[in-house]
């Protein structure tokens, strides 16, 4: 097990590495300076501006700053927002971000779960075309329409759910239907035609011969062998919701993450754009792992402790 | 001696796109305490969807049993609730699947995959039930039965996955076992293994066994009594004797010549032809395309069930009082 976990972190640094320089090239090769937006700022405002944020050195200097602040984990102060340092934004922006994130993880998978259940129980039956149905407008619509749609229905035109920002359960509503339809139907579409296989499965007709509850077998024996694929996607649409963060975020007026990294992009906010970054791809990085170890519970099969060969 | 379960009359149809199905087409059998029954025949001939019927496993749609009793001590299967039901599958009645390589669930450990049964049915404590499990597992011989019980179904053979399901199918010490090809999917030699445990367990536990299969060689070895199935009806029944030194129906004749024997010394003639389509069965004796003796009336009308003896009936013209006379008058006539 440690060995497989040491082996794990190497790779998860070097990838994290990988993102970490193709960002800082990505970034350098952006036409503009931090500065060139300012009105106010003269010549030696600039050159002296330049020199306080070390970007007066050469590149390699530069990437070689940039790789120390990562190994810190100090990334400075904000360009834009001088009195706030890089860590101040993470610190705020990440726990709304998060709760975002997570709520609609949970509402994914457990909609997703029960949709796709039902399709397969009720096969060919009216649950499942309608559970099909949702699935399909849910994986066809983008989330930025829905997001629009959802504002301008419940939020303008029938005045159940404020319209935007981040404030009590009620807020959270549109934002998380918005993030989370998506992720559902692909996890409802795909439940339901894993159970429907393994309703087929000889262990179920042993568990039906063995004269167990039909709510027993759907349970303990098909659910169970129905979410392996489910796991197996977690990682990309753990990625997709993240992503789907930084848009949502924009069109709710959410203060999350996502809203700083969309903005010190704009704004060419180089601590802040190699902070949120780093975090966005540590903290994805590390979920994976985490679905990968989660994998190897709910399948004995997988053995993540097991050498290799063996 | 008592007939434990009886079949009479079983009709099983199954409603598809391209049609009905007609898989079970009035089926009579019984099996008495402690006896082993198998019930040969080729694939799809209806052998399984026969034992699913008793166990009432037709998944419906698309299958339904049309028509027909079960009658097990004398209480029928098949006007029960699904409710009443589950109280008898797995507790007086259990079943062996043919694949044990996919019959147990991955996921789940051997020993929960032990008890599950004998909790749901018996409310026993967990250490009854280990105790029970333990004993279980010594009884199909599986050695270290303690460890091996927190294992999953990956970590074993083919032949020791078969002894588990066995294990399982037996806990709450059913009467009868229906074992659908259980040796069908092993090698040679677990094969043999598997059919002595059979006896072994017949033996210790008195349990009824119902085998089917389509390998005459796994009959030979344990049957006491066996069926011939064909096109969805039971063609010929009789003792193991009768079945193998008197065979009647010609069908059951080819079935024989078409396995090694000693005394054919390597003459193997396999049946011409194939079983005739379900969707449309025929009239008359489904085997008179294949049949080297058929005659007119065969075509057109199913034969009556002839008895030879107490134990030996036959679905056949050639063994009709009536055909037998008709023939009798054709030969004196020719000469
Ligand atoms: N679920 C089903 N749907 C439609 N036809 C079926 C189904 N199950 C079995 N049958 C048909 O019933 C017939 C008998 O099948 P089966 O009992 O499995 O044969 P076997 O004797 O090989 O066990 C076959 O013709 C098969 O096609
Ligand atoms: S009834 Fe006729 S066709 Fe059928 S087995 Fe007997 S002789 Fe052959
Ligand atoms: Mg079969």
């Amino acid at each position: 097990m440690l060995r497989y976990i040491l082996k794990r972190l190497l790779i998860m640094i070097l990838t994290l590495w990988i993102i970490i320089t193709l960002t800082f090239v990505l970034m350098t090769s952006i036409p503009g300076s931090p500065f060139t937006s300012d009105q106010t700022s003269n010549e030696t405002v600039q050159q002296n501006l330049e020199k306080h944020y070390n970007l007066d050195k050469p590149k390699y200097m530069q990437y070689l700053l940039y790789l120390k602040s990562i190994v810190t984990l100090d990334f400075g102060p904000s360009i834009k927002q001088p009195n706030q340092t890089v860590n101040d934004l993470l610190g705020r922006g990440f726990p709304i971000s998060f709760e975002l994130g997570i709520v609609t993880v949970i509402v994914a998978v457990i909609s997703g779960i029960t949709l796709g259940v039902l399709a397969a129980l009720r096969h060919n039956g009216i649950i499942d075309y309608l559970a099909m149905g949702i699935a399909v407008l849910g994986i066809s619509i983008p989330n930025f329409i829905l997001a629009t749609l959802l504002i301008q229905k419940l939020a303008v035109d029938w005045e159940i759910f404020p319209v935007a920002t981040w404030a009590s359960p009620m807020h959270m509503v549109l934002p998380v239907l918005a993030l989370a339809t998506g992720p559902m139907a692909i996890i409802a579409r795909l439940t339901r035609s894993t159970m429907l296989e393994v309703l087929t499965q000889d262990y179920i007709k042993m568990a039906r011969a063995k004269g167990l509850a039909p709510w027993k077998i759907i349970i303990k024996h098909a659910l169970r062998n129905a979410l392996m694929p489910v796991i197996t996607i977690m990682g990309t649409l753990l990625a997709g919701i993240l992503t789907g963060t930084f848009v949502i975020e924009q069109i709710f007026a959410i203060p999350g993450m996502g809203k700083y990294f969309v903005e010190s992009i704009n704004h060419r906010d180089y601590p802040v754009i190699m902070g949120t970054t780093v975090f966005y791809s540590a903290f994805l990085i590390i979920m994976l792992f985490l679905v990968d170890i989660a994998y190897g519970f709910v399948d004995p099969r997988i053995k993540v402790t097991k050498k290799e060969g063996e | 001696m008592e007939k434990i379960l009886e079949v009479q009359d079983l009709h099983v149809r199954f409603t598809t796109y391209g049609g009905t199905v007609q898989a079970v087409r009035g089926v009579d059998f019984h099996i008495h305490k402690g006896e082993t029954l198998a019930i040969v025949g080729e694939s799809g001939c209806g052998k399984s969807v026969t034992s699913n019927a008793i166990m009432r496993l037709i998944p419906n749609p698309p299958g339904k049993i049309t028509k027909g009793k079960v009658l097990f001590k004398g209480q029928d299967l098949t006007k029960l609730t699904e409710k009443k039901m589950r109280s008898i599958r797995g507790v007086d009645i259990s079943m062996i699947f043919q694949d044990p390589m996919t019959a147990l669930n991955p996921t789940l450990t051997i020993g929960t995959q032990l008890v599950e049964g004998l909790k749901q049915h018996r409310k026993v404590s967990d250490s009854i039930a280990m105790k029970k499990a333990l004993e279980m597992m010594q009884l199909v011989g599986i050695p270290n039965p303690e460890e091996r019980m927190k294992q999953y179904p990956h970590q074993f053979s083919g032949g020791m996955r078969q002894r588990i399901v066995i294990a399982i199918a037996l806990i709450c010490e059913p009467e009868l076992l229906i074992a659908d090809e259980p040796t069908t999917a092993l090698d040679v030699t677990i094969q043999a293994q598997i059919l002595e445990l059979f006896e072994k367990i017949q033996e210790v536990t008195g349990v009824s066994i119902i085998l089917i299969t389509h390998d005459l060689g796994v009959v030979a070895k344990i049957a006491d009594r066996i069926a011939v199935m064909y096109a969805g009806k039971i063609i010929e029944t009789g003792t193991k004797r009768e079945i193998f030194y008197q065979p009647q129906h010609p069908y059951t004749q080819g079935l024989l010549n078409s396995v090694p024997r000693l005394d054919t010394k390597g003459k193997l003639q396999p049946i011409n032809g194939t079983p005739p389509d379900l969707f449309s069965p025929p009239l008359g004796c489904p085997f008179t395309s294949r049949c080297p003796l058929a005659m007119e009336v065969c075509n057109k009308v199913y034969p009556d069930s002839t008895r030879l003896s107490d134990s030996h009936a036959v679905d056949c013209w050639l063994q009709d009082e009536r055909a037998k006379k008709l023939l009798a008058t054709m030969v004196t006539n020719k000469r």
